[in-house]
């Protein structure tokens, strides 16, 4: 099946955000197409966690706004942002830990369950067939990530690779539209690394998702999008297809310093 | 013989009611990972405000009827910690979304006093006494096993099963519904939680109703047995090492807790007191947390702490 790039979805204008005297973000402006495989790269400290944190409705930016479907936001929520469809995963894992890989990504489905507390509760048949729904489409993600051993152990106790998948599959539970994915590689082997390129592909393919992802990386993200925004100190220095955006001068220069004669 | 029995099931029944008030402990850490240092305060304000709407009641609405005066108290008292609770989420909690665990045990402890003093300036500082009616006669069961047979509270009992009907609702609660998932998910992690489109206000919000109603029955119940007053608020105290014992995040740990501590105290009160002077009582369950401490630092039921270095 060849994934079509479909029309702007998400579109950032002039972001920009402060804290205190730190500018995080200055008047940063991109867009993001349906179906498209987006990064966000640049050094550390360059204000890509902000970004993703301003789309995904965690930070406020100061100024700029988010474009959304068309729908105009100054402001957004985590709570809306998974409303609109929007789910992401973390840097720093933010998993349950105390709870089974099959409970993290069953918590994801929350959005979708439509049957009250009661009825629950008392396990009334439309509330097991329900379940029953969720829990299949669950099973179908953990299928897809080939984590069908770990599903009880609580994921406190899994090896960070697998800690990872689970936070991706939490995230496709609430099936986004737009997948936000902070350093999915972040502190991976090889192999890891290679399975979790294959999986970002294949969520983009067959569950039709946007991806945006940052990373720090370049080598890995190269590979698998169609864009690249680049950021560093917060500003905006490079944006286009991979293979430009590793011949801009100010890319290279930010990566590998600028020599000073 | 009898009288071991009568000692043991004395204590399984102060037990079940230390239960109740470590219940609304688990339920707030279990869905913000806050300990409530509130929960004693929340106990004295829904039995004040219980004792004193059925003293007025009958005032307001001209009808002198027990029965109709004591629901109508209940359910406002009822109504009040809801309104409680929403406010202190609207007011407190919502703003300190992913703050430190101290400030929020710190802020609990600012609305502990501020309930204590808020509700005994609004319903007044005196003893009140709470009827609901509960039957105080005694009754001797067994008669035909021991000479003389098993002295028994019908109040104990009675208050026993409401114990065990809401300790079973709540865990059902807890364990088989989405909202019960999306609790235990909150108190792992805030962020994560909003991220997947959990509403913590809302989950927050029906927690601490949870608890008022909670605080509400265990109110009722001790306020009827011991009166209304200040000390209730210090019954807490007591239930503190259930929570530690039974671990902080598990209903069914707090309810075994409970009642080892309550038949731990009466028992060995009887029997070791004399020994040692008396006044095991007040000290014993301390001493039993400690000892759990030392060996399960999770408490008998709580959740293992799996830290990956």
């Amino acid at each position: 099946m060849a994934r079509k790039i479909g029309d702007v979805i998400l579109d950032l204008k002039n972001v920009s955000l402060r804290f205190g005297g730190v500018k995080a973000l200055t008047e940063v402006s991109f867009d993001v197409r349906e179906h498209e495989i987006r990064a966000i790269i640049g050094p550390n400290g360059a204000g890509k966690s902000s970004m993703l944190n301003v789309i995904n409705g965690v930070y406020t930016p100061q100024e700029g706004q988010i474009v959304l479907r068309g729908e105009r936001f100054t402001k957004m929520s985590p709570y809306q942002a998974a409303r609109r469809g929007i789910a992401r995963t973390f840097q720093s894992l933010a998993l349950f830990k105390g709870m089974s890989a099959l409970d993290n990504i069953m918590a994801g489905r929350t959005l979708h369950m439509k049957s009250n507390l009661l009825a629950q509760a008392l396990r009334w048949p439309s509330a097991w067939k329900e379940e029953l729904a969720h829990r299949a489409r669950v099973e179908e993600i953990i299928d897809f990530l080939e984590i069908q051993h770990i599903r009880k152990t609580p994921v406190g106790r899994l090896p960070y690779g697998l800690q990872k998948r689970v936070d991706l599959g939490r995230a496709l539970a609430l099936e986004p539209e737009i997948l936000l994915l902070d350093e999915p590689m972040a502190g991976m082997n090889l192999e890891e690394k290679q399975d979790m390129c294959r999986f970002i592909l294949d969520v983009n393919d067959q569950f039709g998702a946007t991806v945006v992802l940052i990373e720090h990386d370049m080598g890995v993200v190269m590979d698998i999008s169609d864009r690249v925004v680049v950021l560093d100190y917060g500003k905006k220095i490079g944006d286009g297809a991979p293979d430009e955006v590793r011949r801009n001068e100010q890319v290279i220069s930010a990566y590998l310093g600028v020599g000073h004669s | 013989m009898s009288f071991f029995i009568e000692t043991v099931l004395g204590g399984l029944m102060v037990g079940l009611l230390y239960s109740l008030i470590a219940l609304g402990f688990v339920l707030i850490f279990k869905a913000s990972g806050v300990f409530n240092f509130a929960q004693g305060a929340m106990v004295l304000f829904a039995a004040l405000a219980m004792a004193r709407f059925a003293e007025w009641i009958p005032g307001w609405i001209g009808i002198e009827n027990q029965l109709v005066a004591n629901t109508l108290a209940f359910v406002l008292a009822a109504v009040l910690m809801f309104v409680a609770a929403w406010l202190i989420v609207r007011l407190v909690l919502r703003h300190l979304v992913n703050q430190d665990i101290a400030t929020l045990l710190m802020v609990t402890l600012g609305i502990a006093y501020f309930l204590e003093g808020f509700g005994q300036t609004v319903f007044g500082s005196s003893i009140y006494k709470i009827d609901v009616g509960m039957p105080k006669d005694p009754v001797i069961i067994l008669e035909g096993v021991f000479e003389g047979g098993v002295l028994l509270n019908l109040e104990d009992i009675v208050a026993g099963l409401i114990a065990a009907a809401l300790v079973a609702a709540l865990a059902l609660f807890f364990q088989k519904t989405s909202t019960g998932r999306a609790l235990r998910a909150v108190a792992d992690d805030h962020q994560a939680a909003q991220s997947i489109g959990i509403p913590l206000n809302r989950i927050w919000v029906i927690v601490w109703c949870v608890a008022g109603v909670t605080a509400l029955v265990a109110g009722i119940i001790w306020g009827s047995k011991l009166g209304v007053q200040f000390s209730l608020a210090l019954v807490a105290l007591r239930a503190l090492p259930v929570v530690i014992l039974g671990g902080l995040t598990s209903v069914p740990g707090a309810i075994v807790a409970g009642l080892i501590i309550g038949v731990g105290e009466k028992v060995s009160e009887v029997y070791l007191g004399p020994y040692v002077g008396g006044g095991i009582e007040i000290w014993f369950a301390y001493v039993l947390a400690l000892v759990v401490l030392l060996f399960r630092p999770q408490g008998l039921f709580g959740e293992k702490i799996i830290d990956r270095v």
